[in-house]
């Protein structure tokens, strides 16, 4: 890709989602948007890019943001988190929350819905102890494609298999010949909505643990300070945030401070855990 | 180091598993069928236990409940690795004592991510490969 065509990705991709790219990514625009130029009948790459100099179609816009910004998502990515939210962030809350009985939780970056939808099947599993509790499960994403994907709750083979303990397919799926279909209770239990994160968060309410991984690598240094800023506002004072093992907070905010021997979970500043030992 | 037995009649498959297995940081065993891979057990109990489905002499499902009757047969960790990719296959297979279900085809990071939840290996582990 020439660079002056490089820069008009970088500047509308910043301009439009927040997102950083940087040269040595380059061949991810060839990768990602060659499917969004065929789909719009451009011949090339180098056709489309040419169009979005002139006055672009917003849809082909929006196009090309959600074809970068789409991520790499799996059911209980990476495990340990979702260790971490039933051993450590649950039993905080099923103490602390015991009055009201209501819980309040938000995917900031939702994607095609494994990470939502694998929080619900965890809580679905925590029964008895959760009766009676009024769970809200928020997920946002940029992309209003991979929304109306999420809402459907069908998945391939290769989906269920990548994190999904196969305990969980049986119980929450069924079988569709080669594809997977979630079962009606756990879809229930999560309501999408698209979001932009560098726009307003506050009509969305207030949240008692956050899910925002994997998403900030790809912002600059005032977008990430803007949106955990944000975050941070959402967040009950006894609240949690998960981000992702290769993301911190150090030198970016010091609204959250990491939780010793936690990867990826802070607590606000003003944040009162001290039996759970948080970091100073 | 952790030990793993491949069962599987494809000698491509047993290779490809193999690797896999090698790179997670376990040694490894090959067998062709079920009764091969119950001498094996009876010789050397592994770790973990790599199995496919459909195989001539012995299959994999008939393997399993005869290990599960050994002595120490509740040790290892056995993954089914099959074609099989129905429901009643899974539910027969985790009925009769299968740890974890891998419907073919698979790669290195579905193999790693079972590893990883029945804690044959810590997330570090992982990323080596």
């Amino acid at each position: 890709m020439r660079i002056t065509d490089f820069d008009l990705y970088k500047e509308l991709l910043a301009q439009k989602s927040g997102l950083v790219i940087t040269p040595d990514k380059s061949y991810l625009l060839d990768s990602r948007l060659t499917p969004v130029a065929k789909k719009w009948g451009y011949a090339s790459l180098e056709a489309m890019t040419m169009a979005l100099r002139g006055v672009p179609d917003r849809k082909l816009v929006q196009d090309v943001v959600e074809a970068m910004t789409t991520n790499e998502t799996s059911f209980f990515r990476d495990t340990k988190p979702f260790d971490i939210f039933k051993d450590v962030v649950m039993k905080h809350m099923l103490d602390a929350r015991q009055g009201q009985k209501s819980l309040k939780i938000w995917c900031a970056a939702c994607s095609s819905g494994q990470e939502p939808y694998s929080l619900a099947m965890l809580l679905k599993e925590m029964g008895a102890q959760l009766n009676g509790w009024r769970i809200d499960i928020l997920a946002t994403d940029l992309s209003e494609d991979i929304l109306d994907q999420a809402k459907r709750g069908i998945y391939s083979q290769f989906e269920v298999q990548r994190g999904m303990p196969i305990q969980m397919l049986v119980k929450y799926f069924k079988q569709d010949s080669e594809r997977w279909l979630l079962n009606d209770d756990i879809k229930r239990m999560v309501r999408f909505q698209p979001l932009n994160l560098l726009e307003p968060m506050t009509s969305l309410g207030r949240f008692d643990i956050v899910f925002c991984r994997n998403v900030l690598i790809y912002f600059n240094e005032d977008n990430k300070r803007k949106v955990l800023k944000g975050i941070s506002e959402r967040l009950e004072s006894d609240g949690f945030l998960f981000m992702g093992g290769a993301e911190t907070v150090l030198g970016i905010t010091d609204a959250f401070k990491p939780m010793q021997g936690q990867r990826g979970l802070y607590i606000t500043k003003g944040g009162k855990h001290d039996v759970l030992g948080a970091a100073e | 180091m952790k030990s793993c037995l491949v069962v599987d009649d494809s000698r491509v498959v047993r290779k490809v598993a193999r690797r896999i297995a090698e790179d997670l940081g376990f040694t490894c065993e090959e067998a062709e069928d079920g009764q091969k891979a119950y001498e094996a057990c009876a010789d050397n109990m592994p770790d973990v236990i790599l199995l496919d489905w459909n195989m001539p002499v012995m299959t994999g499902i008939e393997f399993l409940e005869r290990l599960r009757e050994m002595p120490d047969g509740n040790i290892p960790k056995v993954i089914f690795c099959t074609t099989e990719n129905d429901m009643e296959h899974i539910q027969r297979a985790l009925q009769t004592g299968a740890d974890e279900y891998i419907m073919k085809p698979f790669d290195g990071e579905i193999i790693g991510n079972k590893f990883l939840q029945i804690g044959l290996i810590e997330p570090e582990q992982l990323n080596q490969g």
